[in-house]
């Protein structure tokens, strides 16, 4: 089958890969309708996470239909129309079953690499280097989906396939944040960041009940698709001084829970970004975190900051006094999909949450290298490039 | 009624552990809360999501311990607040300082590699049926590759347990 493989840093090509087969008696084997690019395979694309090996097939978040179960699978059957979560968790540890999904003790084959860097392993990614499993990713014709009756979702009637592809990752990692962060009616809610994660994080805060919702980006199309869908107020960090504004906005209380939908490459101006990306360079530090460092620092008094942008490793000047001295909340995650997506998927058949409009350059796989390359840059308004395979 | 009996002694069984386990550890006092000097000592340990007597009426958790190669004392605990069951090994031998340096971990020739591993396929069998696989790489490697498909193969056996 053809498969979009990582080559080395910002070298990505498409290759003939060997089908996948059922390994386990929980697996399945879907065959991919529609798979999309995620902020997070930046990172892998630039060289930040560690772990990557060449020929390694990218892609998390994807959709398509079940044409293969294991005798071990009761749920699923031939012909289903699935969304996958992008983890992959074994629906039965002491983690899974708290509803803490990412955090799966049984489904990372080679724990000893992120436990190296983290003190523990987490659960395993599809398509997300060796410190997560090193499974294949779903750039590709046909995946192996091991638990697949935690990790695939029947996808509802009435919802197509644009919308409930962003089920399987941007959708439950914006919930996550709002919801883990503790938005509550009348909060304000700041989001740094545009892309499909902090717009999803900025339409949860809304549908759970916060009064303003305020997005932080330099891509105008981007904050516009936000002020559009959403009825988001929106922030160009780029023309204005974002604490102050943000503190004028909300009557000199600041934020009462921000957001932060970056990660680790973030953008900057001004001396601190000239710092953050030399010591990136010489891996003094893994990440830039311009962005985490403004939202602790906007954040009101006692408010709380969480974190959806991906760092792998270590930060500098990392703002400990504003988070012990304000009292903040600070928490993080990578996304515990299994524990959102059905509500998910109810809300888009009700046509309450809306996800289509990331969708928006759609090609075959062969192009995937120049759809991976206009979403880097950001080219043409694209929030998400899909391939069909 | 066999199987009662045998449920029944199981349950005496664990709970006569418990007794000594707890016994043992007040005698121990204060000892048994130090730090452990050496590392080759340490009990490796995992915890399990099943009560300690399902965990001891597991007869595929002995097949997993008694790998050829493995010469283990284990000990079955429950958890604390509900968390399960865990479940400590130790090999019986102590290894030589020399078996479990960097140079032997790297080299995969640390016998506690494949006690941890042992410990992990246990709990996930335990847990979900079954351990999870991975698919077989093919095609050509780069040096970069190599040493990643290297860290990956050791990384089963290490960690933190
Ligand atoms: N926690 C999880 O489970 C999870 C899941 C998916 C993605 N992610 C992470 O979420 C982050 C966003 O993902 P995405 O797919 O939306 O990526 P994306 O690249 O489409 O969007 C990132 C946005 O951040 C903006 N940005 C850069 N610097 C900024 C700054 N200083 N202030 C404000 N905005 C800034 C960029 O202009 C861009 O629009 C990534 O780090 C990704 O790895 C995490
Ligand atoms: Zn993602
Ligand atoms: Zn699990």
């Amino acid at each position: 089958m053809r498969a979009l493989c990582w080559r080395g840093v910002n070298d990505l090509s498409v290759e003939d890969v060997p089908d996948p087969v059922i390994l386990n008696d929980q697996d399945a084997i879907v065959k991919v309708a529609a798979t999309t690019t995620c902020g997070s395979d930046l990172h892998l694309i630039d060289g930040y996470v560690p772990a990557m090996e060449s020929g390694d097939v990218l892609g998390h978040e994807f959709l398509g239909e079940v044409v293969e179960t294991g005798p071990g699978v009761d749920r699923l059957k031939k012909g289903d129309r699935v969304v996958v979560c992008s983890f992959i968790s074994c629906g039965r540890c002491w983690y899974c079953e708290h509803d803490l999904w990412s955090l799966c003790d049984n489904s990372n084959p080679k724990p000893g690499i992120a436990a190296a860097l983290w003190g523990y392993e987490t659960g395993a990614v599809y398509g997300y280097s060796h410190a997560m499993g090193g499974f294949r990713g779903s750039h590709a014709e046909y995946v192996r989906v091991p638990f697949a009756d935690y990790g695939a979702f029947r996808v509802p009637d009435g919802v197509d396939d644009e919308t409930a592809l962003f089920a399987s990752d941007a959708a439950p990692t914006g919930w996550m944040g709002a919801d883990l962060g503790g938005v509550g009616e009348g909060d304000v809610v700041a989001v740094w960041g545009c892309g499909a994660v902090g717009q999803m994080a900025a339409q949860a805060a809304t549908l759970l009940g916060a009064e303003r919702v305020i997005v932080i980006d330099r891509f105008r199309e981007r904050l516009d698709m936000a002020e559009r869908h959403i009825g988001a107020e929106t922030l160009d960090y780029t023309a204005t001084d974002v604490g102050a504004e943000l503190r004028e906005r909300t009557g000199g209380r600041g934020p009462d829970v921000c957001i932060e939908a970056v990660g680790m490459e973030a953008h900057g101006t001004g001396p601190q970004h000239l710092y953050d990306s030399a010591k990136q360079r010489l891996r003094l530090e893994t990440g830039r975190p311009q962005a985490l460092r403004e939202a602790i620092q906007a954040c009101r008094k006692g408010g709380s900051v969480f974190l959806l942008g991906v760092f792998v490793g270590w930060v500098d000047k990392f703002p400990v006094g504003a988070l012990m001295n304000k009292g903040l909340t600070v928490r993080g995650a990578q996304q515990h999909g299994q524990r959102y997506i059905p509500k998910l998927l109810d809300l888009m058949a009700e046509g309450r949450l809306e996800t289509r409009q990331f969708a928006t350059h759609a090609m075959g796989l062969d192009a995937a290298p120049r759809g991976y390359n206009m979403f880097k840059h950001k080219r043409d308004g694209c929030v998400r490039a899909v391939f069909h395979p | 009624m066999r199987r009662l009996i045998k449920s029944l002694a199981i349950s005496a069984g664990i709970a006569v552990g418990r007794r000594l386990w707890r016994r043992y550890r007040r005698k121990r006092g204060a000892k048994s809360t130090g730090p452990s000097t050496d590392d080759r000592d340490r009990w490796l340990a995992v915890s399990i999501n099943a009560p300690p007597e399902q965990v001891e009426a597991e007869p595929r958790l002995r097949e997993v311990l008694a790998r050829p190669g493995l010469r283990l004392q284990m000990r079955i605990t429950p958890a604390p607040g509900g968390r399960g069951t865990e479940l400590a090994v130790r090999l019986k031998e102590q290894p030589l300082p020399y078996d479990v340096n960097l140079l032997s971990r790297l080299a995969g020739r640390d016998p506690r590699q494949p006690v941890r591993r042992a410990l992990r396929d246990a709990k996930s069998l335990l847990e979900t049926g079954e351990v999870i696989e991975l698919e077989p790489r093919e095609g050509p490697r780069t040096l970069g590759g190599r040493i990643v498909e290297a860290a990956g193969a050791r990384a089963a056996g290490e960690g933190r347990l």
